[in-house]
């Protein structure tokens, strides 16, 4: 928080103003007391990439990482990010490449629906942040409070992986198709 | 990105999904994230607090009065009907002088905030006298309380067969249902247009049927409402018939105020509020013979539908006609008991009745297994429709193919079967605490709608001078690729890359009249129609090719992004161009219908299904004796795919489809409280798989031979639905890690979903079955 904390302007529900960093971007708005961090993110910015799934903080849609620690910001009140950095989907890449694990996702079938990607990828980023060469362990341990119903997660581990390596500065592993079976026709063929 | 996107041809080439760039970039645009219009309401649906009352008081008055509350609707606002069954005329969008459901709809407000709106709507006053509620299946079927009338299905004489059986077995399962748990919730925005029309963003499987019921709820013309769909964050089923309440409040209150309204629903309220998975209730009566053969099974299927038929009907349909799944049942009689109960409509959900009328016959086979003590796969090979006689299937339809052998086969080679039985016994035998289980399961899906009218899709294609290529189909993006496909199979229609052809939002302005994206249909409908509507441009565009090159018609060439007769070619932009000066159209609907398709639901008789997509699973897992805890070791599958049209997109489904199947029967577990209150209605108690929950080694194979042997689009087949199935592998292999407790002396009763507590249960429940003296009679 800044020195002087979020100011009230009138009264206990009145609006506070804030400043803080988004996707390296300061912002200064004024903010009503009720609304989450999530809430601040999509109607006051308009960064609508960060979801809503449970706003109940168990379903990670809304991740975000805040002073660079996962956090879901459905559980964040808005007022207490004065003086804070966020970093939402939108703010992975820098510029108009894709980060690494923005192109793994794309490249391996990581995005079904594609509503909880922004939230897996803020996870993803923030696991591989601290570990570049974390294990399939280690990446299922951080994105254990993630959730997709669609994919069935392997190729999200797999979009995850090859980012990694590409972190570490070795080639993306080639997304991985199904094995196919061309062999035996049946006996009615 | 590295992805090959412009690899020709684009068919049976591993494209990504159209909007994944989109996606990890967080511009995918769904309906909650549109660019909010001036002036927006945002609607809160407050909910029922009882199972089955009276609404003795329903005192909206004070709402009005709440900060910036725009409007306030109940059931005697609609003035045009407050019914929009689907099927059947009735599913109330507001409840009116009772309520039947603890989370029905009572009333909607609007207002400037999705916060003062919450605050308003708890400002009415509601007093209720209770009614008696009927909760369970159990319950219902003692009162005689269904929504449609009791089904029968029948081949050969079950009675006489049964009795004539050297063996019989009977007894009884109980699956529970499933929360779709899409992770976009259910929302629409609805937005006045000029002289009375409505624009309405929906997230829906079924534009058409939203279009319909929020014109007929407002009395307008369907003309007068247009529908938008650019995708879906899920849906699963659960956006097909359930979407529609979300969107007709939406209209309703915007019509109201001349204002754009959008209502998103709390996680909480859409799992309260909107249908679920139906559970089912399985009494079964089998007669065998010593080798395990099935001569004859009398099943008996009751589901727990709700207040409602909603698709009830088409639902238990289906359980009934999956119920053979991959077997020869020569004296068959199948049950189906559509159950009335004081708890929320259920509704389609990825299988739609296949999954639970699966479940029930690979229970009653795995039963026969254990009481003759042999290998439950051995039992299910024995059974096993065969390739040219014994394949008629108890609602008479032949079947055209019969994989299943050489997939079992090729199956339980590659999933080292055999070895894996060896060494999980040693392993059971060596250790105290933990059990091991294996199972095999096939699954034969029927693909089509057993309604025959659905069976039909319409698509817009237009060329622009440039070359390049906008496609509309009636079909909705809800993550399953359905885009990509379709739009591959355009590419390679008029012979241009993948990055020429642009797939807009799906929208009744551009193609009325759509069946909803459902049963797996989505690519084999819509991939024809789209087909039909560039086949249109590409045989004008020959012609004028023709005329400019020389040459027939017949014999132009479109590949590589230009028109080739014979060793002369010009660009297919070039010809795009001359068309517009030539004065020939460039663009053209397409349509389709499903052939050979017909269906006699009063006889069960006929040919429901176009065809049927095959697979099978072997799944391992081991089993905590002291916690009932357990683990999902190894899973492989074999899955059918046709000519594939996205090998990618297709792996995505196999996997996705068997991790929600065992979400289904492992730890997904639905519970009401006595008073009718559904308990799990958030992600803290309703626990559908995480990343922890993926199999440990996990194998996916698609069986890919020379594709569908009908003609479908590009021999590919549905797969949308049947890998769901496919995770009944995992639920019968729990089972067998618990018989393993008691050394396969006996079989475990134990239900879906296995939780661990279940698992437990199962485990204790037989070894007092064991200890205690064995009954007097035995069947
Ligand atoms: S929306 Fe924040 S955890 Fe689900
Ligand atoms: S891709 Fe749909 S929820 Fe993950």
């Amino acid at each position: 928080m800044s020195p002087a904390g979020p100011v009230p302007e009138h009264g206990p529900r009145a609006r506070s103003r804030i400043s803080l960093i988004v996707n390296t971007q300061p912002r200064e708005l004024l903010v009503d007391p009720w609304k989450t961090l999530l809430e601040l993110l999509r109607e006051d910015l308009g960064l609508t990439g960060t979801k809503h799934g449970c706003e109940l903080g168990e379903c990670g849609a809304c991740a975000v990482l805040l002073d660079g620690d996962l956090a879901l910001s459905c559980l964040v009140p808005a007022v207490e990010c004065d003086g804070r950095h966020v970093t939402t989907v939108e703010g992975l890449r820098d510029g108009p490449e894709l980060h690494p694990l923005q192109a793994a996702f794309a490249d391996h079938g990581a995005t079904q629906c594609g509503y909880c990607t922004p939230g897996m990828l803020v996870a993803a980023r923030w696991v591989l942040d601290r570990n570049p060469s974390a294990t399939r362990e280690e990446i299922a341990e951080a994105l254990s409070g993630q959730l997709c119903r669609c994919t069935g997660y392997l190729q999200i581990y797999e979009a995850v992986e090859s980012a990694a390596r590409v972190l570490r500065g070795e080639p993306p592993s080639p997304p991985r198709l199904p094995a196919a079976d061309r062999s035996v026709p049946d006996d009615a063929r | 990105m590295s992805a090959p996107r412009k690899t020709r041809p684009a068919v049976h080439a591993p494209l990504p999904h159209d909007s994944s760039e989109r996606h990890v970039r967080g511009d995918a645009l769904y309906v909650d994230d549109l660019p909010e219009p001036r002036d927006l309401l945002h609607a809160f649906v407050r909910l029922s607090e009882r199972a089955h009352a009276r609404i003795l008081r329903l005192d909206v008055g004070p709402v009005p009065g709440s900060p910036g509350v725009a409007a306030v609707m109940t059931a005697s606002d609609l003035r045009h009907g407050n019914a929009i069954g689907p099927a059947f005329p009735w599913d109330p969008v507001f409840a009116d002088g009772t309520v039947e459901y603890f989370g029905q709809s009572l009333f909607a407000v609007a207002a400037d905030t999705v916060e003062n709106a919450r605050r308003a709507a708890q400002r009415a006053v509601v007093e209720y006298e209770d009614l008696p509620a009927i909760l369970t299946i159990e319950e219902a079927l003692a009162q005689g309380s269904f929504v449609l009338p009791t089904e029968v299905m029948r081949r050969g004489d079950p009675p006489a067969a049964l009795a004539r059986s050297p063996r019989r077995l009977s007894g009884r399962l109980h699956m529970g249902g499933q929360d779709h748990f899409y992770l976009e919730g259910q929302v629409a925005m609805a937005i006045p247009r000029e002289g009375g029309a409505l624009h309405v963003f929906s997230s829906t499987q079924a534009p058409t049927e939203v279009q319909h019921l929020v014109a007929r709820t407002l009395g307008k013309a369907y003309g007068e409402v247009t529908v938008e769909v650019r995708r879906l964050g899920g849906g699963f089923g659960g956006k097909e018939t359930q979407a529609a309440l979300i969107a007709v409040i939406a209209a309703q209150l915007a019509d109201r105020t001349g204002r754009p309204v959008k209502l998103r629903l709390d996680r909480d309220d859409d799992m309260l509020l909107t249908g679920k998975r139906h559970d089912f209730l399985v009494d079964y009566d089998v007669g065998f013979d010593g080798a395990g053969r099935i001569l004859g099974l009398d099943l008996v299927l009751a589901s727990r539908c709700g207040i409602s038929a909603d698709l009830s009907g088409a639902v238990n349909d289906r359980a009934m006609l999956s119920a053979d799944n991959c077997y020869w049942l020569p004296h068959l009689s199948v049950t189906s008991h559509r159950c009335r109960t004081n708890t929320v409509s259920n509704t389609a959900f990825r299988g739609f009745g296949g999954p639970q009328g699966v479940m029930a016959i690979e229970w009653v086979v795995d039963e026969v297994a254990r009481a003759l003590g042999k290998d439950p796969l051995q039992i299910r090979r024995r059974n096993l429709y065969g390739t040219r006689t014994r394949n008629t299937t108890p609602y008479g339809m032949r079947l055209d193919e019969n994989p299943m052998p050489a997939i079992l086969s090729e199956l339980e080679r590659s999933a080292s079967y055999a070895a894996r039985r060896k060494q999980i016994a040693a392993f059971n035998a060596a250790s105290r605490f933990s059990r091991r289980g294996l199972a095999l399961t096939p699954v034969k899906f029927g693909i089509s709608f057993t309604a025959t009218h659905m069976n039909q899709a319409g698509a817009l294609v237009h060329v622009f001078t440039d070359g390049s290529v906008q496609l509309s189909h009636g079909g909705i993006e809800m993550g399953q690729g359905l885009h990509v496909k379709v739009a591959q199979v355009v590419a390679d229609e008029l012979g241009v890359g993948i990055d020429r052809v642009r797939v807009m939002a799906t929208s009744t302005e551009k193609v009325p009249n759509t069946s909803p994206t459902a049963a797996s249909t989505g690519s084999d409908l819509n991939g024809k129609a789209a087909e039909a509507a560039a086949r249109n441009i590409r045989r004008r565009m020959a012609r004028l090719a023709a005329g400019h090159l020389g040459g027939r018609p017949s014999a132009a060439v479109f590949e590589g992004g230009s028109v080739r007769i014979g060793r002369r070619a010009m660009p297919f932009a070039a010809v795009a161009k001359l068309a517009h000066v030539e004065r020939v159209s460039l663009s053209s609907t397409g349509f389709y219908r499903t052939p050979l398709v017909h269906w006699d639901r009063g006889t069960f008789r006929g040919r429901p299904f176009y065809y049927f997509a095959w697979g099978a699973a072997v799944s391992e897992v081991e089993i905590d004796l002291l916690t009932g805890e357990y683990r999902v070791v190894r899973v492989d599958i074999l899955h059918d795919c046709g000519g594939s049209l996205n090998p990618a997109i297709d792996r995505g489904q196999v996997e996705g489809g068997f991790v929600q199947g065992m979400g289904w029967l492992t730890t997904e577990e639905l519970w009401w409280d006595p008073k009718g209150r559904l308990a799990t209605h958030a992600p803290s108690t309703y626990k559908i798989p995480a990343c922890s929950d993926v199999p440990e080694d996990f194998r996916v194979t698609l069986r890919l031979d020379e594709g569908n042997r009908l003609p479908t689009v590009r021999r590919s087949k549905a797969v949308g639905e049947p890998p769901v199935m496919l995770a009944i592998s995992v639920f019968h292999a729990l089972k067998d890690a618990v018989a393993a407790s008691a050394d396969h002396r006996a079989s475990p009763r134990l239900d879906a979903p296995a939780t661990p507590e279940r698992v437990l249960l199962a485990v204790e429940e037989l070894r007092q079955r064991l200890a205690a003296p064995p009954p007097e009679t035995s069947r």
